[in-house]
């Protein structure tokens, strides 16, 4: 039984041994600073069909094909811009990871800087306000909160 | 029959939530002692029923018991007993039931160790938190049931997903969904001083350890989660800025804001509406990445299975809950004076200086997060917002938080000179230039990161090294006064130091892994930075629940072997799926990660090795900062909070009227 077991389980392995990992050495350019190049460009490309993964870091077939494409690109002697327009041209602005600041997408890129001045804004006003106050007088604790402030110093 | 046990134990929780929301806020109205009382043993109800609830899932999880639908879509009994119990949440509904477990938790724990409160205080917070209960009771029983039953049990189950069958993993949720919870705490304590219309010192004291332990275990939380990605996810990425990431995240950052916040309402009564309304957006954000996780509304490496009723239900939870709190904040934060003075420089400022730049920073994740959705529904895009995004909008917060932190820390309460404060921090600023310029020349030509990365690891661990130093006073037997200081100056070093250790840690492996990837034969060697690596033999492993590939390579430095490396391929045959496990050799300078690939067409096997530095200063540096939060929670003054609680019942006993 239990060996019937392992054979069973050996056949289903061998039908779901899937590729593993992302940049095959097939896929290795050998003249090295282009290969880095072709890095680079990778890991800010998305694999359109996974969720949130770079192309480079990607096992799925759709990314191993645009990472041919991209050293394709990249050998036929296109600059690094050429090579991702050239990729955005055909699939759209969803591939690209780091979004561009193009149209709507400077709220995107002006949210942080713009909500740290306002929070800068806000507490430098609050400080010049509060700093001018004087101090105020600690209203005196009611009878209850006396002793009651009694008991916990005793503790 | 358990399982209908522990069904009927949950309506029950249900309802007795209901009643701990509306009968003690209504006698805290009125001031009537017998309906504030409620509270208490309602909030001990609710926690055993929860617990029951949630040890009957966990039973029929354990036994197999394959009428329950959740246990067939989940389970198999061929699986390891540990799977088979953490089985229980890595699941939608399980999960759930694991977060209203630790949500009644800790009202049980708010009505057990709350006795120093205000009466109407306490009724008040356990009612807000039995509100926020009463709403996920709802969401279990009416979307996500967990002891839902099949029709025809099948023989056996369909298996939980491999890579969810790992320690590290399995233990993330708990620690995660203990911070998410926790911040309900101070969500409750929010609300309830809102209503109340008063904060003080004391107030702060209170929700300052309910904080501070929710930031502890979403520390805990996300270093496993991300030292799990690390080893399991095969090439040793740690963070990737996916929106469940960053919905763990976001809270994360704020009860940072939260903790420290909280320190100036308790010593200088100041920045008291603040707090309250960084307080409800920390547990909203809790909300957010609930929703985020749950609706599938925005895709993820690790969404939950997607439901758009689950995700309209936890919507209007949110909308009703961070709408109600922002609401009543609006109406009555005016009522809450404060009484502290300080001026622009003093360690009051510095502190806000570090709210401002933790709940920018936290901002700046949400609209990333969002921003796909927004773009698309707004202005027709489809677009993707990724880690390259986030690496450089986010970093510079952090480079500024890192800057300011250990002269923030130093500075005086009230008003400071600046040129004074900052004099014993002279030695510290010369050395961490030092090191970065160092690393700089001697790096040549990479990126800045690394050294900059070295420069604020040095610049916080022994900025907060002197900080503990100034504290034992300016006369001799200060080794011994070292000794004495409080748990809490202890755990501000220590956790600042950790962030130090985490930002050199994620600089230096960011900015110095080498990585190498090639066809190997049997018996070939490979050189990575200084190390040589020997495939010795490729064999086949039978695993409990699975099949293995498993790789043999020898490790050896300067011709001397260090250690032998077992790679493996699994296939798990019941879910059908495979998966990467890397073999490490940790160090404490540098891992050494090598993937197993495929075999190909001559015999030889593709191969993936990465040298990094610095990986384990990450962990071992999430691990400080969760010691540091822990080291405060130990403080003298919390143990004497609850202490306290003995002499109020004594008060209480003795007739002196409540309030």
């Amino acid at each position: 039984m239990i060996i019937r077991i392992a054979a069973v389980l050996s056949l289903l392995a061998a039908l779901f041994s899937a590729p593993v990992f992302a940049v095959q050495p097939d896929e290795i350019l050998d003249d090295v600073a282009l290969e880095e190049r072709a890095r680079d460009i990778s890991k800010d490309l998305r694999c359109l069909v996974c969720r949130n993964e770079n192309i480079d870091d990607s096992n799925a077939d759709l990314a191993r094909d645009l990472r041919i494409l991209v050293r394709e690109r990249l050998v036929a002697g296109d600059s690094d811009t050429q090579t991702v327009a050239f990729i955005v041209d055909r699939f759209g602005e969803y591939v690209l990871l780091q979004p561009t600041t193009t149209g709507s997408n400077w709220i995107l890129w002006a949210a942080g800087p713009l909500m740290l001045l306002i929070g800068f804004g806000g507490a430098i006003s609050y400080l010049r306000r509060r700093g001018s106050e004087p101090e105020s007088v600690i209203a005196a604790l009611s009878d209850d909160e006396a002793k009651r402030l009694d008991k916990i110093m005793q503790d | 029959m358990i399982t209908e046990l522990g069904h009927f134990a949950l309506i029950l929780a249900f309802l007795i939530a209901a009643v701990q929301t509306v009968v003690p806020l209504i006698g805290a109205h009125k001031r009537w002692p017998g309906w504030m009382a409620v509270a208490e043993p309602a909030a001990t109800a609710q926690f055993l029923l929860t617990a029951f609830s949630f040890g009957a899932l966990t039973w029929a999880f354990v036994t197999s018991d394959f009428s329950l639908r959740l246990v067939v879509l989940n389970s198999h009994s061929a699986k390891p007993m540990l799977y088979k119990v953490t089985g229980v949440w890595g699941n939608h509904e399980g999960s759930m039931l694991l977060w209203v477990l630790i949500l009644t938790l800790f009202g049980a724990m708010a009505a057990w160790f709350g006795g120093n409160l205000p009466p109407t205080l306490r009724a008040r917070v356990l009612s807000v938190q039995s509100a926020i209960s009463l709403a996920f009771f709802g969401f279990i029983l009416f979307t996500s049931n967990p002891f839902t039953r099949m029709g025809l049990p099948p023989f056996d189950g369909q298996g939980l997903n491999p890579m969810l069958q790992d320690a590290g993993l399995a233990f993330h949720p708990p620690f995660l969904y203990l911070g998410y919870v926790g911040l309900s705490m101070s969500f409750s304590f929010a609300v309830a001083a809102l209503i109340e219309g008063r904060v003080d010192a004391a107030w702060g004291r209170w929700v300052r350890p309910w904080t501070l332990a929710a930031w502890l275990f979403l520390t805990i939380g996300i270093g496993m989660g991300s030292w799990w990605a690390y080893y399991e996810l095969g090439w040793g990425g740690f963070w990737f800025w996916d929106p469940v990431e960053n919905a763990s995240f976001m809270p994360w950052l704020i009860a940072a804001a939260l903790v420290h916040s909280s320190i100036v309402v308790e010593k200088r009564e100041s920045l008291k509406s603040w707090t309250i309304l960084l307080a409800i957006l920390a547990f909203g954000f809790s909300l957010i990445g609930t929703f985020i996780v749950r609706s599938g509304v925005i895709t993820s490496v690790h969404a939950f299975a997607n439901d758009p009723e689950r995700g309209l239900f936890i919507l209007a939870i949110l909308a009703i809950f961070m709408g109600g709190a922002l609401v009543l904040f609006a109406a009555r934060a005016g009522v809450l004076e404060a009484k502290g003075v300080f001026s622009m420089v003093s360690r009051e400022s510095a502190l806000v200086l570090n709210n401002i730049l933790l709940a920018v920073a936290a901002f700046v994740v949400f609209t990333g997060t969002i921003w796909p959705l927004i773009a698309e529904i707004f202005f027709d895009r489809k677009l993707s917002v990724g880690a390259p995004f986030f690496n450089m909008a986010f970093t510079p917060f952090m480079v500024l938080l890192g800057i300011i932190l250990p002269i923030g820390a130093i500075l005086p309460w009230k008003r400071a000179k600046l040129s004074k404060a900052i004099k014993p921090l002279t030695g510290v600023l010369v050395l961490a230039i030092a090191l970065g310029v160092l690393a700089f020349a001697v790096q040549s030509g990479r990126s800045a990161l690394g050294p900059v990365g070295l420069f604020l690891g040095t610049w916080l661990v022994f900025g907060a090294g002197v900080d503990l130093w100034l504290r034992t006073g300016r006369k001799g037997g200060r080794l011994g006064r070292l000794r004495r200081l409080p748990r809490a100056d202890w755990g501000k070093a220590v956790a600042h130091s950790g962030l130090g250790v985490v930002i050199f840690g994620v600089a230096g492996l960011m900015a110095w892994e080498t990585e190498d990837i090639r066809v190997v034969a049997i018996g070939d060697s490979l050189e990575i930075s200084g190390y040589t690596l020997t495939l010795d033999e490729v064999k086949r492993v039978q695993g409990p629940n699975y099949i293995a590939t498993r790789g043999v390579v020898r490790v050896a430095k300067d011709g001397k072997e260090l250690t032998t490396l077992y790679p493996e391929k699994r296939t798990y045959p019941v879910e059908g799926m495979p998966t990467t496990e890397a073999a490490i050799d940790s160090g404490f300078l540098r891992d050494i990660y090598v993937v197993l690939g495929d075999r190909q067409e001559d015999g030889s096997w593709a191969m993936r090795t990465y040298f990094k530095p610095l990986a384990n200063w990450i962990w071992g540096g999430s691990i400080l900062m969760a010691l540091g939060g822990l080291l405060s929670l130990s403080d003298r003054r919390y143990r004497v909070a609850a202490g306290a609680r003995k002499n109020a019942r004594k008060l209480e006993a003795e007739g002196v009227p409540a309030e």
